[in-house]
Order: structure tokens, then C-alpha cells, then sequence
């Protein structure tokens, strides 16, 4: 009996759309949220996440109905964010049929925010998302998509949530994002070293041996990628069957 | 097969009422005593926290509505807080009285395992299982808990180990349930649910 380590794909949103930028920039459509997101289900994913892109206010309901949709399709977990800044926020997309919201920017600013949604929603429904970069002083948590130092340690930053009520960490490192260089598994063993909740490593995904490392060296209970699931350039199947033969515990579908 | 889903205030309705409609049962939910005292099968979801969960059914009335109904007989599945509020109180709110069905309490997860228990995890079957019926010994289920309570005679048929062994399916007589979320939990979970329609029918 162990729990399996989960292979989760990524789905960026912008205007309904799923989209995928190079190192944090330029947007380039990769399909539809719904068709992608019953493929993933089918494939054996164990789990999913949406994040909204667009910055603007009004893109909101948008996204709303995007979780809406993507909801009908799965019958396994998925996790939304995005521009969430208030408890309300948290509210619309876990009634829109996410399970856990995903909180970034806002929760760096205000922090307050994790404690109110793990207060309302418990632990297990509050993702602290991360982007974090290599700088000369260590690693650094980024905000606005990556655009903009926060001048916090990525360590503390991570253990202050978690001990505010944050379940998991999604730590992105915007170094490896879109470089398909492979998971940096240095960053990913420091943070799951430091917190009591599990980690989803993401960022830089290209092999099946990246996953394989990031589960290993990298101490990573979880697994994100995007464009290389997008592109059916792997399938989450092959990627499992893999990862078992080498000894990882993963889900086999059915 | 009509279910009733108790909805206390909090908790991903849809995504159990979609699953349980799916395999062709009719769902309604529930927000009054007397809907709960003539359910035909009941539903008692849940996610959040523990003192959530009952301040939600001490609002609506419905704590001694669902007593009675489980003690009369009614088929009732709980899922998630659902299992752990048929206990008497959890350590996640210290005071809260739970439904008081099974006396027992709730523990946390201990510090040395990662907390909250999240992810795809396998079971240890003690028993013959009604909900796990045609379900491979080998299957995985999704969890996400902090607080779990320890598996145990007479009600646990089948356990999980995160910390200590802990009550991932509970069946005694009339009331049944699972730490795991069986909604999403893939076909695997669907099967759970199957399994508890065809056997509440």
C-alpha cells in the first residue's frame, strides 16, 4: 500500500482558451480546456489544474464558465486559480465544481488570504502556487506571473503558508518553465524538505527520465506539465507505465 | 433510485450529485429535517472543517433528523467528513459533538507522515466489503483528509495506512462510509457508488 505519486497536466486559460507561453511570455494556442481536460481524465491523470491567465477583472465569468465545463468532464480532482484575491474568489470557482483553488499573488500580498480560505474551505482545498527564480541570494518567490520580485525566500515564504493553512505547494520555477531543461529538482527537494504538506513540482518538463528524476532526487509527491501532454507528444499512460517499471508508485488506469 | 444529499452549507455538491445521476439514480438535495426523515437513502458529503460540518447541520436542524434516520434504518453513505462526523467528536474541533453514531473519535494524522493525506492511495481489505464489491484489491481511491479515524472493529471493512491504520471504509449495518472521495476517484470510485445504489436499493 502506497500513496502514488500523481501526474498532474496543467491547463493555462486565457478568453476560454487553453494557451501556453515560453518562460512566463508569449502566448500560443494549444486547444480546447473541455476536449483537453476529458482526453487527460481518459488518459489516467490523477489529477488536474486550471489556471486563468488573463489579467483583466472582466475575464472572470469566462473562466468561471471554463471550470464550469471542465468539471463535467473529469471524475478526478482538479484544482483552479488564477487572480484569486478574496475569499469570494475561492467561493465562485469551488462552487463553479473545482475542488481546491490555487492562490499566488494575492497571498504574497495580503497573506491573510490562505488563513480565510483554509478557515472556509479546510487545508486540503488551498493550493499555495509559487513561481520562484534562482538569484544570488537563493531562491526568490516571484509575483505577477513571474514579472516581479517579491524579495521573500522561497523556503519561508513556503513554510509561512503552510502553516497558515496552505495543503499543498505548486512550486513553479520560472527558470526551468517552457525550457524543457527538466524539473529543477535542487529547488524541489529544498522545499519538500522544509514543509509537512506535499509538493508539485513544475517547470521544464521535456522526458519521461525528468519525471523520473523529480520523483527521486527531487522528493516531488507531484508532477505538473503542460505543453508536453498539450501536444501529445507523451501520453500520461506511457509516462506511468514507465515510471512503475522504474520502481515509482503510480496510479495504473483500470 | 431516488438519494437524498444532505447539504448543510459547504461541500462540492455537483460533483457527487453529477456522478450518482450518471448511474441513473434521481438525486435531491436536502436542507430540511423533514426531507432527511423521509429520504430513501441519504448522502452525507463533505469537505472542510469538522466544526463547519456541524454547526451546518445544528443550523438546519437536521443533527437529531439524521440520528433518528440512520437509527431507523435509512441506507446513508458518507464521504470524506462525512465518515468522521458519524463519530462522536474530532480532534480537528475539540468540543464539537459529531453525530455520536459510532463512539469513538477522530485523530490527526500524525507529524511524522505529510499532512493533509492527499493524493491516490491503496486499501487493506479486513473484511468482505459491500461498496467494494468487483473493485480489484490493487485499486487506488483519492484522498484528501488531515484527520482520520483509526481503523477498528466492528466497523471498518477496509483500512488505509497514512500514519496509523485508519477507517477508509466503514460498514455497519445501515450506515456505510468512505474516507476517500469516491466521486473522484475515477471509475474505480464510480464503482463505489454503484455498489452502495445497487445495495440501498
Amino acid at each position: 500500500m502506497t500513496l502514488a505519486r500523481r501526474i498532474i497536466p496543467c491547463l493555462d486559460v486565457d478568453a476560454g482558451r487553453v494557451v501556453k507561453g515560453v518562460e512566463f511570455a508569449g502566448l500560443r494556442d494549444m486547444g480546447d480546456p473541455e476536449e483537453l481536460a476529458a482526453r487527460y481524465n481518459r488518459e489516467g491523470a490523477d489529477e488536474l489544474i486550471l489556471l486563468d491567465i488573463t489579467a483583466s477583472r472582466d475575464g472572470r465569468a469566462t473562466f468561471l464558465e471554463t471550470v464550469r465545463r471542465v468539471a463535467r468532464q473529469l471524475n478526478i480532482p482538479f484544482a483552479a486559480g488564477g487572480g484569486i484575491r478574496r475569499l469570494e474568489d475561492g467561493y465562485a470557482v469551488l462552487r463553479a465544481g473545482a475542488d481546491k483553488v490555487t492562490v499566488n499573488t494575492a497571498a504574497v500580498e495580503r497573506p491573510e488570504l490562505i488563513s480565510e480560505l483554509a478557515a472556509q474551505f479546510g487545508s486540503q482545498a488551498v493550493v499555495l502556487s509559487m513561481d520562484v527564480k534562482k538569484m544570488n541570494a537563493g531562491w526568490e518567490v516571484f509575483i505577477r506571473g513571474g514579472a516581479e520580485s517579491s524579495g521573500r525566500d522561497a523556503a519561508a515564504w513556503a513554510r509561512e503558508g503552510v502553516s497558515r493553512g496552505a495543503g499543498e505547494i505548486l512550486l513553479t520555477s520560472i527558470d526551468r518553465d517552457g525550457t524543457c531543461s527538466g524539473f529543477d529538482c535542487g529547488l524541489t527537494a529544498t522545499i519538500a524538505a522544509k514543509v509537512s504538506v506535499p509538493v508539485i513540482a513544475s517547470g521544464g518538463a521535456k522526458t519521461f527520465d525528468d519525471f523520473l528524476a523529480v520523483f527521486g532526487e527531487g522528493q516531488a509527491d507531484a508532477a505538473l506539465a503542460a505543453s508536453i501532454f498539450h501536444t501529445a507528444e507523451h501520453s500520461i499512460g506511457a509516462l506511468k507505465t514507465y515510471l512503475a517499471g522504474r520502481g515509482v508508485p503510480v496510479r495504473l488506469s483500470r | 433510485m431516488n438519494i437524498s444529499i444532505v447539504d448543510y452549507g459547504a461541500g462540492n455538491l455537483p460533483s457527487i450529485e453529477r456522478a450518482l445521476r450518471s448511474l441513473g439514480a434521481e438525486t435531491e438535495c436536502v436542507t430540511r429535517p423533514e426531507q432527511i426523515a423521509s429520504a430513501r437513502a441519504l448522502i452525507l458529503p463533505g469537505v472542510g472543517h469538522f466544526s463547519a460540518f456541524v454547526a451546518g447541520l445544528r443550523e438546519r436542524h437536521l443533527t437529531a433528523a439524521l440520528q433518528h434516520a440512520i437509527a431507523g434504518g435509512t441506507p446513508v453513505l458518507g464521504i470524506c467528513l462525512g465518515l468522521q462526523a458519524m463519530f462522536s467528536s474530532s480532534a480537528e474541533a475539540p468540543g464539537e459533538p459529531g453525530l455520536d453514531l459510532i463512539h469513538e473519535n477522530v485523530h490527526a494524522l500524525p507529524a511524522d507522515v505529510k499532512s493533509p493525506h492527499i493524493g491516490w492511495n491503496q486499501l487493506r481489505r479486513l473484511r468482505k466489503s459491500i461498496l467494494l464489491r468487483e473493485i480489484p484489491d490493487d485499486a487506488y481511491f483519492y484522498f484528501a483528509h488531515s484527520y482520520a479515524a483509526a481503523a477498528s472493529e466492528p466497523h471498518t471493512a477496509a483500512a488505509c495506512d497514512h500514519g496509523f491504520p485508519f477507517a477508509a471504509v466503514l460498514e455497519q449495518g445501515n450506515m456505510m462510509a468512505v474516507q476517500f472521495h469516491p466521486e473522484k476517484s475515477g471509475e474505480t470510485g464510480w464503482r463505489v457508488l454503484r455498489n452502495f445504489l445497487e445495495w440501498a436499493q
